[in-house]
């Protein structure tokens, strides 16, 4: 299925989760946090919350900064 | 300094500088700064997952054993802030924030009105707010009454390195201040922040200073020993100023020659 992830679209598997997602794009789950269709997501959710198709998804992370 | 202990929020720091980590050309620069630096407490920006990147910044400040403050810079508005402030939480695991809202580009000057919003707010979430403001004493005050724990007034714009603008407000906010004062911004070199610290602020807050100096490593150690010497200065008691000369050596017993 299709989702829009950090503006652009992308193929995910069925099924996936937000914990999945996560692992998958940064390796591991420390210092990064979802937002979907707006809404942050609690961190004790994400392996229970499965993605769906055409969602926003905005996969954030820290960085360097001021 | 186990006689002069600096908390923030019931939280023990061992040292009064805080470091950002934005402008550092490298990871690994990132590293050896926090090293020589000797902090306790540093920030990060929260921003889109880019997969081309390689190493992580949370790594580096685990392996230094830093607390970690997620800020939230680049945001104009008290919804961003508060959005930015809530994915830190997740990201993080931490519910303490340094607050950024920026009225433009230009001068990178917190937006007042959009700030004390976002502060009551964060407030209200169960955030420990410390935010950046202006060296404004009437905003220090309100931002005081919406429950943050600390005040981190500017001395000047965000990467001028112009120093301390205005010591006299400076001053003010310390002299009615209920929670620690942090100088946030605006630090050029050691003098600025050893004079932070003279008058009066509990702690500085720089990066540009130390990241973008040309030798790192060293101004983070310039900025460690002028933040503890004005520390020091402070708690000494400095001698008033006078308009005339007062002569140190003995004015009687001149001999006649």
């Amino acid at each position: 299925m299709i989702i829009t992830l950090n503006g652009a679209k992308a193929e995910i598997a069925d099924g996936t989760t937000i914990a999945d997602l996560i692992t998958d794009i940064t390796g591991e789950h420390r210092g990064s946090a979802a937002v979907v269709d707006g809404e942050v997501v609690p961190r004790g959710v994400w392996s229970m919350t499965a993605l769906r198709e055409g969602q926003q998804v905005e996969l954030i992370t820290a960085v360097q900064g001021g | 300094m186990t006689d002069d202990p600096f908390i923030v929020a019931g939280v023990e720091l061992p040292s009064r500088l805080i470091m950002g980590t934005g402008g550092a050309p490298s990871l690994h620069v990132v590293e050896q700064t926090l090293a020589a630096s000797g902090t306790a407490l540093c920030t990060v920006a929260m921003r889109r997952v880019d997969a081309a990147t390689s190493g992580s910044i949370i790594e580096v400040i685990d392996r230094a054993g830093v607390r970690v403050l997620p800020n939230t810079a680049g945001c104009r508005t008290a919804r961003e802030a508060v959005q930015t402030a809530l994915v830190a939480r997740e990201a993080l695991e931490t519910d303490w924030v340094k607050l950024e809202v920026v009225a433009d580009e230009r001068t990178l000057l917190p937006d007042p009105i959009e700030l004390l919003d976002a502060a009551q707010q964060l407030v209200g979430l169960g955030f420990t707010v410390l935010p950046y403001t202006n060296d404004d004493p009437v905003l220090a005050r309100r931002l005081q009454q919406a429950g943050c724990v600390a005040v981190m007034p500017l001395g000047s714009p965000i990467g001028t390195g112009l120093g301390i603008g205005n010591p006299h407000n400076l001053e003010l906010i310390v002299s009615e201040a209920t929670v620690p004062v942090i100088l946030d911004a605006g630090i050029g070199t050691a003098s600025d922040a050893a004079l932070a610290m003279e008058l009066g602020c509990d702690a500085v807050l720089l990066a540009s200073a130390v990241t973008r100096a040309q030798d790192p490593v060293a101004m983070a150690t310039a900025m460690a020993r002028a933040v503890e010497a004005g520390r020091l200065a402070r708690r000494a008691g400095r001698i008033p100023r006078r308009f005339h000369a007062r002569a140190s050596s003995p004015v009687e017993g001149m001999a006649v020659l």
